[in-house]
């Protein structure tokens, strides 16, 4: 089969339990297209020797009972990974081999995937567009001037030029579900709670997912159900019963009633943008579902709220790297020398802006004017949510405010680059499950997303929606391999 | 609201991440921009709210306490930048 990177991951599960194909072969292709593909500067870390003898040795004495039986996978360089480097795109980890394995990976390693590396993501996960990584900027495979989205911009890449069947990303205000959107793919970020965050490395606590990034819906299903687990390693970790998602899975949502949110017409949100939402209702009504206006007053507020919130956790939880007990350490003439050099030099300028905002919002005579007003301010957007979904099942909105955008074209603005997370963030504020899918291209043909937002928990009922209307939408994505040459 | 060099100075030494000059000057034009943004949060009266602390409405669960891991002192000192026998190394602290 030479096709074998153009499959989906439930086509190779299915070829490979089916004795059609072994993991050798798939795990072959995989590495061999990454290898051709190093221009997209997907990887950060690759581990391709390993990932063919660890193949070698699944199909040596293969269990075909297992999800993910022998498939290759890469995954986001926020994981840890044992034996092999984790870098979370910072100057600081460079050199950092954890000595443990993630919840979340290790869930995925028992269903018999193999991990081929690690991928590219902005620094400590912060950013829109990948150009904050340390290891430089990724390629969009849809066309080489655009950014891949972020954080999980690696990721984005990675599934959508199929140099991995599927893949994990995390998600604090966006991060799975802007990069899918701004590649044609499908990422979900579950529920907070849903996936444990023991072994990620942290960005901003109460608000950090892990979510698959996937070409389909139920290829996307099968690896929540796999990653969902109660871990009591992670004290926010939440024991609810989680659904067999991939197997529940129906295209019938006659019925559901979906909300529109009137706030998420944003001023100046391009047409392009506003007729897809259109279409997308009309694909839903399609599907039997019940459409309803809702209304969620403080939308608005939910992005400078993040921008408190996000900073004041990331500099709590980055005020470990200080160059004594891992990472990159440099000189200085005593240990405050070592400290604030170490810092300075080995993070980079959007972390230290971040780590600044949120030292200084946590700081004595601030702590009230904007933290605890934050803290108020995201009770009021939660409550928004718990009142519409009195109404309604699910909520519908687009993922982005826009396509991808050109790399450089915001690097210099901060804020016009916070601006990408205007319809994502306020699902990481409430703690909901969301899920961004492919469902059409703007003029330039560059792919734009949906996103259907669920109740806490109700990953189900997202996942059905989103199966339902993918096959009303049938997206296909423009990729023509520019990059191999 | 304005935020001058000499808060960012205090800002930098608090976040323990030295800052020159220009730096420092960057830093705050990209800070005043950032907080305009974020004062759009005055417009909303909420003496009457409580603060949101988690989303995850449950209360943390209790176990007993019990060593589950033991013997990491290779694997805690593995990643340090410098080590002399079981012990990181700083620079000295004490006169």
């Amino acid at each position: 089969m030479s096709d074998i990177t153009k499959q989906s991951l439930s086509e190779l599960v299915e070829n490979i339990k089916g004795k059609k194909l072994s993991s050798s072969e798939v795990t072959k292709a995989f590495v061999e297209r990454s290898e051709k593909s190093k221009e997209l500067n997907s990887y950060i870390t690759e581990d391709y020797t390993n990932a063919l003898n660890k193949a070698k040795k699944f199909d040596e004495k293969p269990n075909l009972d297992l999800k993910l039986p022998g498939i290759p996978m890469a995954v986001k360089d926020l994981f840890c990974t044992r034996d092999l480097r984790t870098t979370a795109g910072s100057k600081i980890l460079n050199n950092f081999v954890p000595t443990y394995e993630s919840t979340v990976t290790q869930n995925i390693w028992n269903e018999g995937a193999i991990l081929m590396g690690k991928l590219n993501c902005d620094e400590f996960a912060m950013g829109s567009s990948n150009e904050t990584s340390f290891f430089g900027n990724v390629q969009n495979p849809i066309d080489k001037n655009l950014v891949p989205g972020g954080s999980s911009g690696g990721s984005s890449s990675a599934v959508a030029a199929q140099l991995t069947p599927i893949t994990i990303g995390t998600d604090t205000g966006g991060s799975i579900r802007q990069p899918a959107s701004f590649t044609g793919i499908v990422g979900l970020k579950p529920t907070y709670g849903s996936c444990s965050r023991y072994g990620i490395v942290a960005f901003a606590s109460s608000l950090d997912q892990a979510g698959p990034m996937a070409q389909n819906v139920k290829d996307c299903a099968l690896l929540q159900e796999v990653i969902s687990t109660y871990d009591e390693k992670d004290s926010t970790s939440i024991d609810f019963k989680r659904n067999e998602y991939s197997k529940e899975l129906t295209k019938d949502i006659k019925g559901k009633k979906i909300g529109i949110p009137k706030e998420y017409r944003v001023d100046g949100m391009p047409k392009e943008i506003e007729d897809l939402w259109k279409k997308g209702i009309e694909y839903a009504k399609d599907c039997g579902a019940e459409i309803i206006d809702i209304s969620l007053p403080h939308t608005n507020y939910a992005l400078p709220t993040y921008y408190i919130v996000a900073p004041a956790e990331a500099s709590s939880n980055l005020a470990r790297y200080d160059g004594v007990k891992y990472g990159f350490r440099a000189e200085g003439e005593n240990l405050i020398d070592m400290y604030e050099k170490t810092r300075s030099e080995g993070f980079g300028a959007e972390v230290q802006r971040r780590i600044m905002i949120g030292t200084y919002v946590l700081s004595s005579g601030y702590y009230d004017a904007y933290y605890l007003k934050a803290q108020k301010v995201r009770k009021l957007i939660k409550n928004d949510f718990d009142d519409a979904y009195k109404k309604v099942d699910a909520i519908l909105t687009p993922s982005t405010p826009s396509s991808a955008f050109k790399i450089g074209e915001k690097t210099n603005d901060p804020v016009s680059m916070y601006l990408n997370d205007i319809f994502t963030v306020p699902v990481n504020l409430a703690g909901l499950p969301g899920i961004s899918i492919p469902a059409g291209h703007d003029a330039k043909g560059y792919p734009l997303g949906l996103q259907i937002i669920g109740k806490a928990f109700d990953e189900q009922n997202i996942l059905n929606i989103a199966y339902a209307m993918e096959e009303k939408i049938n997206f296909k994505n423009n990729i023509t391999d520019w990059w191999i040459k | 609201m304005s935020i001058d060099l000499k808060t960012i100075k205090h800002i930098s030494k608090l976040s323990r991440i030295s800052v020159d000059e220009k730096k420092a000057e960057k830093l705050a034009g990209d800070l005043n921009s950032i907080f305009d943004f974020i004062e759009k949060l005055n417009e909303l009266k909420t003496d009457n709210v409580e603060p949101l602390t988690s989303v995850a409405e449950t209360t943390l669960k209790l176990r007993s306490d019990e060593v589950k891991s033991k013997n990491l002192r290779d694997q805690v000192i593995k990643n340090s930048p410098k080590e002399n026998e079981d012990y990181f190394v700083v620079p000295k602290v004490i006169e």
